[in-house]
Parts: structure tokens; C-alpha cells; sequence
């Protein structure tokens, strides 16, 4: 054996081999292209159909927006611009009328010497939203998110500074009631506390309100909601929306989980009506019913009318993706809760809501994300929504009869920016808030 | 000491009703149950005062009166001249038409894009990836009124295929020879029988006994595929050897009614200009064209995701061990990772067909009279009966709704794994 093998090896190599850079075809680019464009007949067919289709885009797209005109006052001077730069058969966008018109997309028919109360709200609303969204900022700032949304209110609509103050001081009743007694009688604190607040707003705040209203107005001049339109619209019902539908839904959930018949038959109800009707039928209720459900002569605001339902419509729809949360938690955190002695509210505060509310936050972000392009929906009920209440009048003015595209980008690149903004925020959050290791 | 104290038989004192646990659930839904019932008393005390200030009544009559209103978009007969309800009925079949065909284009586009985005070309995944985020981050409304824009506003009238008087020269043709998109409608080639078996009046509606029969035959053919599948899977169990299906169930299911279809000389009418306007083929009216894309693309974007989610859901270890044992691909495919992946799709597919259906409602921004139309709109606008048009308009969305989920769910339970 060793006989044979001193025979076969006759050569054996004492240096090394000088390195050498790879093959053309296996690195850099050209390998990049095989692996990933080219790595077999299927992925070859598939790279050339979409070359193709990108050709096919962007040759009728490069173009238009490249011939775009930004300074034109009527779509016929846009379109003599461009016939003049690139010849008679050129297309070309004509942002223009963006540029132009801009102001009635954001604020609707907000009167222009008050477009700093928006903007304030929208900057405020950033300010108290910090403490919600973001661990590091200081927890004393809760306080002003507690009361940004009677002051965002103000803001908006102007009046009397005393309407918002009487219905804060509602809260504010309930919450002293509640600390008063909860040392000795937690339960009963609760509901002494809702049965001052609720006999404030129904009894006492009226008259309260007109007797400071004529000891000193405080008002700041009024905006109508008919003037309100496009994004300041949109952003209002769509934050209001959210801030009361995530309470709402919360509740709704826990009661179709909880023992009690009546309790989950009620929310079970609720929930599948609202999720099997459109919200197109809701919005109806909204603004044709709503005045048969209520006392005869009561007439409230129509954006009012909207939120609720549209508050109503996303909380049924918040209380599914919750309960999906509560069904994913192991049955021994709800054991583990009770074995320490805790009671209903304070085992779901402690130990079942953070958790379950963790695993439901891309389906609550999703949640929003649609309620926030369903607010395009209220041009059906007579309110202007940017996309096609706002874009309907400036095209009903003769300057710019017969823009089509233009419009329909601005504002959906807009709504693309918030709703990409918003899923992305939660994959930042639930990143964040992993703390399984896998 | 074996017995434990006996327990002190206390009296009942008011304040256990809350601070006991025994009867606290009790009482809390009593509580709740008289808000509610004092709530719904308000709510009916008010509409019947409010009701009766305006001099209305609340009254289903209406349905009979005749509507006096056209709908252009219809699958069954309907005039002037018909009732209400007759719209009604006109207008919930439009929307059931949006809402399956929508369903059915939905899933392929959705199926299709949620694989390419996972293929390993990075060209055509990135492309994916861009056409799922610009459709889901935008509402639907914009994609609906866009979509109508570019049918209205950028196609031809259907004169612009009539070919040059002078040169004879012909500018634009059909596509294929078998469709044209013109601002008005889309032509395209109708399905016709030559001798058709005639339609069953049913009183409120006719029959067309031709689709009927059609219909029964392939519900037949799926009823016999079912029991071949059944009896072959039988033969495996017993033998181990599996016979052939594939051309048995294409046989049982297609064979009859292509005969069916050919004894009734069905052919296809392609659409000719003849004046102004295409006649002979079928002119599907472009609210409806750009309804049933909008919608589909849109919805196709959520379930592209779905099915991404799905598959990666299936963990890596599943296709090896699979592979492990001697499967091949396509029998992996089918025996391993569809029926873990779908126990995972199907659930979020359920609500996005529901989705869909209800998106469908956004019709009135291009004009397609389905149910919201009719019985919402123009109904309730010459009638100003709106308590009961919206209520009825809820149910019916409601029944719809209610139907489809459980029809799902049904399927959902089939396909679900069976744990123990």
C-alpha cells in the first residue's frame, strides 16, 4: 500500500500560490447581475418583463414631468409655455396650479388671515403627542396632552375661550370627586365622579359659561365649520378620531372578553354591525338621521356628527385587532394576576393590557392608517375633503377647467407621506417594544 | 379539626350588590341593562316626535311605487317603469357584480405580487415592493376618481376608430380585434346563444334558464371531481398507490358544458362600430371598468402582503424536512407549506374580501348606481324617506356582509390544521 502511494504522489507544492482577483464573471457587478437578475430562465423572463414595464412607465412619465411649469396662472398659459419650449406635441405637468392654489388644499376656506391657528394646532398637537409617543421626554408634559384638545378646539373654531374651560371643568369635577373617595370607596368614587361630571355639562355648565361669557368674553373671532376643507379637515377628523376610537376600542374589546352575558352580547352586537356596514352608511346616519335620534330642535355641528362616526367606525374595528391581542396573551399571565391578590381594572392596567396592547400595535396603526384615508370619504356628506371636495373647486374655476393629474398627485403624495410616516413609526415601536429575544 | 368552619351566615346588606363579588356582575348588568333600555326608549321617543313634526310615518310602501328613474348598468330587466324595490334589487346586484369580480381580480393580482415580492430578482421585488406601498398608503377614492380619469379623459371616443373618410386609413384599431376602450365604455365581445333555453318568470324577476343550466352542470361536474378526489385518496389509503385524477376531474367538470354550450351554438359577438357606437359585443360602462381596477388594485395591495406573511410564516425547517422525507417540490408545495400558510391567510383575507365589499359603496364618486345609488340615492332623494332607506341600505350591507364572513369561515374551519 505505502508502496503504491509513494508512487502516485510525485509532486507536491512547497510555495504558495501568488493571490489572483476572481473571475470577470464572479465578482463585482456582473456578479451581482447573474445572482440576482439572471440566475435562471424564469428569473430571466421576469427581470426582461419588468425592464419592459419600467420602459413602458417612464417613457410616458420622464418626460411630463420633466416639461413641468411651476409659474403659469391659467392650465392654457401652462400649456402655451410648454408648446413654446418643447414644441406643439409635448406633454408636460403644470404644478402651477399647486403652486397657485396650495393654500386651499392645507386649509380648505379657512379665512387667510387666521392660518396661524392650524398650523399652532397642528405644532401643539406635536408637543402634546411628545410624551405619549416618544420615553425620553418629560412626563410633566402629560399634563398639557391632557389638555390640548379642548385648547386644539379653541384654536380651530375660535368663539368663547369659556365653552372649552366648561367642558374641561367637567373632567375636572369628576377627577377631584374620584380622589376625594377613592381611599375608602373605589367604586363609589367612580360613579360619583361620572354623575357630577355628566350633571355639569347637562345642568350647571350653560349657565356658568354665559355668566363669565358676560363678565369678560375672552374670545377669539369665530370660524364657521363650513369654511373648514382640505387637509385641516382631514387632519381634524382624523386625530380626533383616533384619540377617542383607542379608549373606545380598548373597552369595547375587554367587554367581549369579559363573563358578563349582557356586557359581551352588547359588544359583540355593536362590533359586527359596525364592521358589516360601510362607513359611507354611517357618514349618512350622520347627516340625515342624526336629527331623528335626537330631541326635537337640537342641531349640532356636522364635523361633530362626523368624528363620533367616524370614532365609532374605527373603535369597533381597534376592539377586533385588540381582542386578537388579549387571545394571543398565555392563560397563565390572567392566573398570575389573580394569584397576586390584583382586581379586575388593576390585573388589565398591570399586567394584560401593556402586554396585549404591545402585540396589537401594527394591527392599531393599520387601524388608523385607514381611518385616515377614510376621511377623504365626508365630500359624500357635503364637507370638503382635499382630495376631491377641494380639487372640484379650484377646478370649477375657469383658470384651471380641465387640470386632472396634477391635483390628484399633490394630494395623494401628501396622504402617501402621512400614512408612510404612520407604518413606519410602528415598526420603529414594536421594535422597540420587543423584548422577547428570538 | 377534618371540617372547616362553617361559614357565618351573614346577612344581606345593600352594599354587598357592589362590594361583593357574588353579586356584583349581577348588578353591574342590571345597571347596564336599564341604561340600555332607557337609552333605546329616548332614541324611539324621539324619532316618533321628530317623526310625527315632520308628518311622516315610517312606512316600507314605497318599494312599490314605480321609480320613474333609469339605471344604465343593469344585470337584470329594468325600466322606468319598474318599482322601487325593483331598483333596489337592480342596484344590489350591481354591487354584488363590483364586489366578485373585484374579489376574484384582487386575489390573482394579490397572490401574484405577494410571490414576486419574495422571489430572489431584485429588479421585480423591488418593483413589487413599490406598487404595494404607493397603492396601500394612498386612499382608495383617489385610485377610483384616477383610474375613471384616465378611461374618461385619456381614451378615444369610439368615432376615432372609424376609419378616415378620405384615405380610408384606419388610426386605431381594436386591441387583439376584440376590445376597444373608448371615454364612453369599454367594448367588448358578448358571449350569445343561438337558441337559448328561453327565461322562467319567477314573478318578481326572470330567470334566464341558458346561465341556469350552465350553472347546475358545473356544480355537478365539482360534486362528481369531489367524489373522484375522494375515491382516489381511498385507493391510495388502501394500496399506496395513487391513480391519476387530473384528466378524470377536467373531463367531469368541462366536458358537459362545453357540449351544452355547443348544442345551444354559443359564439362570441365582437363589437363593430355601426354609427356612432359600438354595437353587436357588450359595452361595459367605464364607472364600472374603473371601479372594479381601483378596487382590485387596491385591495390587491393588502393581500399581496397577506400572502407574503403567509408564506414566510412557514418556517424553513418545514420545506427540509418535507424534502427529508422524499417529497418533491410540487407535493411539498401542496401537502406542506399551502396548508400552513393559508391557515395563516385566510382569516385577514376573509375581512379584506369584506373590505372590498364595502369599499364597493364608493361607487357614487363615478356614478355606478349600485345599492348605494339607488336605494340611497336616488330613491331616497324622490322618495325624502331617509329613516328607512338608510336602514334598509345598512341591513342589506349588513346580510351581505354577515353571509360572505361565515361563508368563509366555513371554509376557514376546512382548512384549518387539526390540532389536538
Amino acid at each position: 500500500m505505502s508502496d503504491t502511494d509513494a508512487q502516485s504522489v510525485f509532486f507536491m507544492r512547497d510555495t504558495m500560490l501568488p493571490q489572483v482577483p476572481p473571475p470577470a464573471g464572479q465578482s463585482g457587478p456582473v456578479r451581482w447581475l447573474r445572482e440576482n437578475l439572471f440566475s435562471g430562465w424564469f428569473n430571466t423572463i421576469l427581470t426582461i418583463c419588468g425592464l419592459i414595464a419600467l420602459y413602458f412607465l417612464l417613457r410616458g412619465l420622464l418626460p411630463w414631468f420633466a416639461h413641468s411649469v411651476w409659474t403659469a396662472d391659467t392650465l392654457s398659459e401652462c400649456r402655451q409655455i410648454i408648446a413654446a419650449k418643447w414644441g406643439p406635441d409635448a406633454t408636460g405637468a403644470c404644478f402651477a396650479v399647486v403652486r397657485e392654489r396650495w393654500t386651499q388644499w392645507l386649509f380648505g376656506f379657512y379665512p387667510r388671515h387666521l392660518y396661524w391657528r392650524p398650523v399652532l394646532t397642528l405644532v401643539l398637537m406635536f408637543v402634546a403627542m411628545a410624551p405619549v409617543l416618544f420615553p425620553g421626554v418629560p412626563r410633566k408634559l402629560m399634563i398639557f396632552s391632557a389638555i390640548y384638545p379642548f385648547l386644539g378646539f379653541w384654536l380651530l373654531w375660535g368663539g368663547s375661550a369659556w365653552v372649552p374651560l366648561g367642558g374641561m371643568a367637567g373632567f375636572v369635577l369628576g377627577y377631584i370627586a374620584w380622589r376625594v373617595l377613592r381611599e375608602n370607596r373605589p367604586l363609589v368614587g367612580i360613579l360619583v365622579a361620572v354623575v357630577i361630571a355628566l350633571l355639569w355639562w347637562l345642568l350647571l355648565a350653560g349657565p356658568v359659561i354665559d355668566l363669565f361669557r358676560s363678565i369678560a368674553p375672552l374670545a377669539i373671532e369665530s370660524v364657521r365649520s363650513d369654511r373648514f376643507g382640505g387637509f385641516v379637515l382631514s387632519l381634524t377628523i382624523g386625530v380626533a378620531a383616533i384619540a377617542i376610537s383607542l379608549p373606545l376600542g380598548i373597552a369595547l374589546a375587554l367587554g367581549r372578553q369579559s363573563d358578563m352575558f349582557l356586557i359581551k352580547t352588547l359588544s359583540v352586537g355593536f362590533i359586527e354591525f359596525i364592521r358589516g356596514v360601510p362607513l359611507i352608511t354611517l357618514l349618512f346616519t350622520a347627516s340625515l338621521l342624526l336629527n331623528y335620534f335626537l330631541p326635537p330642535g337640537t342641531n349640532f355641528d356636522i364635523i361633530l356628527r362626523v368624528i363620533i362616526m367616524v370614532s365609532l367606525f374605527a373603535a369597533a374595528y381597534i376592539a377586533e385587532v385588540i381582542r386578537g391581542g388579549l387571545a394571543a396573551l398565555p392563560r397563565g399571565q390572567y392566573e398570575a394576576a389573580d394569584s397576586l391578590g390584583l382586581d379586575y381594572f388593576q390585573a388589565q392596567r398591570l399586567i394584560v393590557l401593556p402586554q396585549a396592547l404591545k402585540i396589537s400595535i401594527p394591527g392599531i396603526v393599520s387601524v388608523f392608517i385607514g381611518l385616515f384615508k377614510d376621511t377623504t370619504l365626508v365630500i359624500f356628506v357635503g364637507l370638503l375633503d382635499p382630495l376631491k371636495g377641494i380639487t372640484d373647486a379650484v377646478r370649477a374655476s375657469i383658470d384651471w377647467k380641465g387640470i386632472y393629474w396634477e391635483p390628484y398627485i399633490f394630494v395623494g403624495s401628501i396622504f402617501f407621506l402621512f400614512c408612510f410616516g404612520m407604518s413606519r413609526y410602528s415598526m420603529y415601536l414594536e421594535r422597540r417594544l420587543k423584548r422577547d429575544h428570538r | 379539626m377534618a371540617h372547616a368552619v362553617e361559614r357565618p351566615k351573614d346577612t344581606f346588606r345593600l352594599s354587598m350588590l357592589i362590594y361583593d363579588t357574588r353579586y356584583r356582575s349581577l348588578t353591574i348588568q342590571v345597571i347596564v341593562f336599564l341604561l340600555v333600555m332607557a337609552g333605546a326608549a329616548w332614541l324611539v321617543d324621539n324619532i316618533i316626535r321628530n317623526l310625527s313634526a315632520l308628518g311622516k310615518d315610517f312606512d316600507f310602501g314605497f318599494l312599490g311605487v314605480r321609480a320613474g328613474y333609469d339605471i344604465a348598468q343593469r344585470l337584470i330587466p329594468y325600466s322606468q317603469n319598474s318599482t322601487h324595490a325593483m331598483a333596489l334589487l337592480v342596484g344590489l346586484m350591481n354591487t354584488l357584480l363590483v364586489a366578485v369580480l373585484g374579489c376574484i381580480m384582487a386575489t390573482i393580482v394579490g397572490v401574484m405580487v405577494g410571490v414576486l415580492r419574495l422571489s430572489s430578482n431584485w429588479l421585480v421585488a423591488r418593483l413589487m415592493t413599490v406598487y404595494v406601498e404607493i397603492f396601500r398608503n394612498v386612499p382608495v377614492l383617489l385610485w377610483i376618481l384616477l383610474i375613471y380619469t384616465v378611461f374618461t379623459e385619456a381614451s378615444p371616443a369610439p368615432n376615432a376608430f372609424r376609419p378616415d373618410p378620405q384615405t380610408g386609413e384606419v388610426t386605431k384599431t381594436l386591441f387583439l380585434g376584440l376590445f376597444a376602450i373608448t371615454n364612453r365604455y369599454t367594448a367588448i365581445p358578448n358571449l350569445q346563444f343561438e337558441q337559448g333555453l328561453g327565461s322562467l318568470d319567477l314573478g318578481l324577476f326572470s330567470l334566464n334558464l341558458t346561465f341556469a343550466a350552465v350553472v347546475v352542470l358545473l356544480a355537478i361536474g365539482l360534486y362528481v371531481r369531489s367524489r373522484i378526489i375522494r375515491h382516489a385518496t381511498a385507493v391510495q389509503h388502501a394500496t399506496g398507490k395513487r391513480p391519476q385524477t387530473w384528466w378524470k376531474s377536467l373531463l367531469v367538470v368541462f366536458l358537459p358544458t362545453i357540449l351544452l354550450c355547443i348544442a345551444l351554438g354559443a359564439h362570441f359577438d365582437l363589437p363593430v362600430l355601426r354609427g356612432f357606437n359600438f354595437v353587436e359585443g357588450l359595452n361595459v360602462s367605464n364607472s364600472l371598468m374603473a371601479l372594479w381596477l381601483a378596487l382590485s388594485l387596491y385591495t390587491g395591495a393588502f393581500i399581496a402582503e397577506i400572502v407574503r406573511a403567509g408564506i414566510l410564516a412557514v418556517s424553513q425547517g418545514q420545506s427540509e424536512a418535507a424534502f427529508a422525507l422524499g417529497l418533491r417540490p410540487r407535493r411539498t408545495m401542496n401537502l406542506v407549506i399551502l396548508p400552513q400558510a393559508l391557515r395563516v391567510i385566510i382569516p385577514p383575507l376573509i375581512s379584506q374580501y369584506l373590505n372590498l365589499m364595502k369599499n364597493s359603496s364608493l361607487a357614487i364618486a363615478v356614478g355606478y348606481l349600485d345599492l348605494r345609488g339607488t336605494l340611497g340615492g336616488i330613491t331616497l332623494n324622490q322618495t325624502g324617506r331617509e329613516l328607512e332607506c338608510v336602514l334598509l341600505m345598512m341591513l342589506i350591507y349588513l346580510a351581505i356582509s354577515l353571509v360572505i364572513s361565515s361563508g368563509m369561515n366555513v371554509y376557514n374551519s376546512r382548512v384549518k390544521l387539526k390540532e389536538r
